[in-house]
């Protein structure tokens, strides 16, 4: 501060504010990171998982409801995904294709997430609609 | 006096004509990745941190709502009018309670007023748009705007220490 007082405005500042000024960088990139981080991790959850193989659409299923979808796929539907949706989330049970990545994957349930079988090319992704749910926005 | 005045005037006026340079120049830069619209330098800040040191709070203001109306009739909409407005706002205020603070150089300040004005903006945007999913644009604006705040503080801080307004 000494060396600046003969300034008009010692305004570019001595040691302690640029250590001040390093604290409050660091502090304000650590929050902003910390708020990306808890925003990525508390993504809203979905309400419906999206089912497409090979891009083309194959269906949408209430996470709401209990059920087991049987994912056909290849020319004669030799191939299958079993897809079950059990308390709100959505995982691969079983799959008949070679690497199981699918089926290894945890359940999802936040919007965005999904699970991809690449053998198969099958993709569940959650969704988030408001049709016919219960919290259907005005 | 009164010669004082003019001269302070005058050069308040120079300063706004800058910051809408400033401004203008800035939006003939590309956009730094697409999908996230409002990254910017924040080039007119330079001129706006600089009065807020040299002159006051009462200038900075004078002069960045002129900048901001100027700009926005001229290049803008009203949309853009509000966006800056807000930002131009919060950034200022926050700018000016950080410098009587004293606890933080010019770089820090406009690191502040950088983040802040991006927070202005957002927070209008989801006013206007009515939408809260704007929050994850706020992630990416406050590390650009950390970065821009602190280039255009080295540059605010020359200015301070080399533009001479004794006369005033």
């Amino acid at each position: 501060m000494n060396q600046n007082d003969k300034k008009p405005t010692a305004a570019v500042g001595g040691g302690r504010k640029f250590k001040n000024d390093v604290i409050f960088i660091g502090v304000l990139l650590l929050v902003t990171v910390t708020l990306g981080a808890a925003f990525f991790l508390l993504r809203e959850e979905g309400n419906a998982v999206t089912v497409t193989v090979d891009g083309k659409e194959y269906g949408v299923y209430a996470l709401s409801e209990d059920r087991v979808v049987e994912i056909r796929t290849g020319d004669a539907g030799e191939h299958l995904n079993r897809l079950v949706i059990r308390d709100g989330r959505a995982f691969v049970e079983t799959a008949t294709c070679p690497d199981g990545i699918c089926a290894a994957h945890k359940p999802i349930y936040r919007d965005g997430e999904s699970i991809i079988c690449l053998p198969h090319k099958v993709v569940v992704t959650v969704i988030k609609t408001y049709e016919g749910g219960p919290d259907v926005i005005a | 006096m009164m010669r004082k005045q003019a001269h302070k005037v005058a050069f308040l006026g120079l300063c706004t004509a800058v910051a809408m340079v400033f401004a203008w120049v800035e939006s003939l830069l590309p956009p730094l990745i697409a999908a996230v619209p409002g990254i910017k330098l924040g080039l007119p800040n330079i001129a706006i941190i600089f009065i807020l040191y040299r002159f006051g709070v009462k200038e900075a203001a004078a002069v960045s709502l002129t900048r901001i109306i100027a700009v926005s009739l001229l290049f803008g909409n009203p949309m853009t009018m509000a966006y800056s407005l807000a930002g131009g706002f919060l950034s200022l205020t926050v700018m000016a309670v950080l410098r009587k603070w004293n606890i933080l150089s010019i770089v820090g300040v406009s690191v502040a007023g950088g983040v802040l004005h991006n927070v202005g903006q957002i927070l209008m945007a989801m006013l206007l748009l009515d939408t809260a999913e704007l929050g994850y644009y706020m992630i990416v604006l406050a590390v650009t705007g950390t970065v821009s705040g602190v280039f255009i503080g080295l540059c605010g801080g020359f200015a301070v220490k080399r533009i001479h307004t004794k006369k005033m």
